[in-house]
């Protein structure tokens, strides 16, 4: 069966858009605007990306083409999530600490051992599939936790005048981010194929792989994520304890909440 | 031969989004009993108690601990020489064992039992639940977790502020006794009342400066 999707099927494809800005006209939302923009932003953002993929992934181009284009992405990452977080003290610096560590302990094992051969048609996809899914949790945990020194800090003086060190003082609420952080993508670990197909294995299948290698393959997937989301929101706690206290062991003063 | 000196603040201020909140304040806390910072709210006292276990570190002058320079020293082990006990209870999830283990985790049962009993509370109520206890309960289990540390100063920051009259007295008579063992306590209060029941000495804190010598006044 032949799954690839023409330019007609694309523009076919639109209907759907137009069904979404139907709703919202016959509902008076008000978002018929906002949704054709948002469908062609990404579509030609889409086409953009594949149109650099292209070229960056060719099998006659240099790999370090493919390493610059995830380096790109992590900084980008970065930046994201900077900007969803502004109230979190150093995240640019931090986020970019941690997709990077996330970077090297999973491009390590799935690279390193042979999981898959590293091209720039694997390297690019799964550094990809790595920031895309750890950036969320990357955020909540340090929203969290810099939360958490806010709102307790009464208790985390307490800790800090009974002669712990920041680091020991910290150790509560980094536990407390770091479980609020992860437990999200555990539960979406636990449901996956029971509750819903993630996406890599239905591109997959759809793109005509057999369904056992694309579990195969999206099994490595989520195990990816869930050492990225952990190193990433790890990295992020450890990180921001170095910032949010002082090398004397003093809580800096905390920017109020922002909304979220 | 002059009184021994627990703190020392020379030309101490401390700036907070532009405003002084201590101006050149220049102190010599005793080391024997308990000194009572007294002054309206805002005043500056909190921060001053602050400065004196390094929660916080004056933008100039300096601060010294019985002769050493605060900024000499290990702020950890400084901070279990020197206790302190905040205006609101700040209990730890888990029992009052618990708590009490956070200062010292090493520590036994027998002498977690003696530190509440150092404080008049029922060596009992290790087990319970700490967020269970009643405002003066849990006050004088903060003060425990802070006596574990075994400190030779204390630092009080209103500490009985929210109490009512009986958990207000037993907890005067509490620092009274650790005064009489030999703790030196630093007492900050906005309660003039209280200031002049438990004071040896008495500063007047106002607008950020230190008025006047520690003052003879003491209790009755």
């Amino acid at each position: 069966m032949n799954t690839s999707v023409s330019w007609l099927g694309l523009a076919v494809s639109l209907l759907l858009v137009a069904v979404a800005a139907g709703i919202s006209w016959w509902q008076r939302l008000g978002l018929q605007r906002q949704i054709l923009i948002a469908a062609a932003r990404a579509l030609v953002q889409l086409l953009l990306v594949g149109a650099a993929l292209t070229l960056v992934i060719s099998p006659h181009r240099s790999i370090w083409w493919s390493w610059l284009w995830v380096a790109g992405m992590l900084g980008y990452a970065a930046t994201v999530a900077r900007r969803r977080a502004p109230e979190v003290p150093h995240l640019l610096t931090l986020a970019l600490a941690s997709f990077t560590a996330a970077a090297v302990v999973t491009l390590g094992v799935l690279f390193g051992l042979h999981v898959f051969p590293l091209t720039g048609r694997t390297l690019v996809p799964i550094a990809g599939m790595m920031v895309g899914n750890s950036m969320t949790a990357t955020v909540l945990a340090g929203r969290r936790f810099t939360d958490e020194l806010r709102d307790k800090r009464d208790e985390v003086e307490a800790r800090l005048a009974l002669g712990q060190a920041s680091r020991q003082a910290a150790t509560p609420y980094v536990r407390s981010a770091l479980r609020a952080a992860l437990t999200p993508q555990i539960e979406t670990t636990k449901a996956t194929g029971l509750v819903f197909l993630p996406g890599a294995m239905t591109g997959l299948i759809l793109a005509g792989t057999t369904p056992l290698q694309a579990v195969l393959v999206q099994a490595v997937v989520m195990f990816l994520v869930l050492a990225a989301t952990a190193t990433t929101t790890v990295v992020i706690a450890l990180g921001l304890i170095r910032r949010l206290f002082t090398p004397d062991h003093r809580l800096v003063p905390l920017p109020a909440p922002a909304d979220h | 031969m002059s009184e021994p000196t627990a703190f020392e603040f020379e030309r101490v201020t401390v700036r907070r989004a532009g405003r002084r909140v201590l101006d050149q304040v220049v102190a010599a806390i005793p080391a024997a009993g308990i000194t009572v910072v007294s002054g309206p709210s805002g005043a500056g006292k909190t921060t001053l108690l602050r400065l004196c276990n390094r929660l916080e570190v004056p933008d100039e002058g300096k601060v010294c601990y019985r002769g050493q320079q605060l900024d000499e020293l290990d702020p950890l082990m400084l901070r279990r020489r020197v206790g302190m006990v905040f205006q609101r209870p700040t209990p730890f999830p888990g029992s009052v064992a618990d708590n009490l283990a956070v200062a010292h985790p090493d520590a036994s049962t027998k002498e977690l039992k003696a530190a509440l009993k150092r404080v008049a509370l029922d060596p009992g109520l290790l087990g319970q639940d700490a967020r269970t206890l009643s405002g003066g309960e849990l006050q004088r289990m903060c003060l425990a977790r802070t006596l574990v540390t075994q400190p030779e100063t204390l630092l009080l920051d209103e500490p009985t502020s929210a109490l009512d009259a009986l958990p207000k007295q037993v907890f005067e008579t509490t620092a009274r006794d650790l005064a009489a063992h030999g703790i030196t306590l630093i007492w900050v209060t906005h309660d003039d009342a209280q200031a002049r029941r438990v004071a040896d000495q008495i500063y007047q804190l106002r607008d950020g400066h230190l008025t006047g010598a520690p003052t003879e006044e003491a209790r009755p």
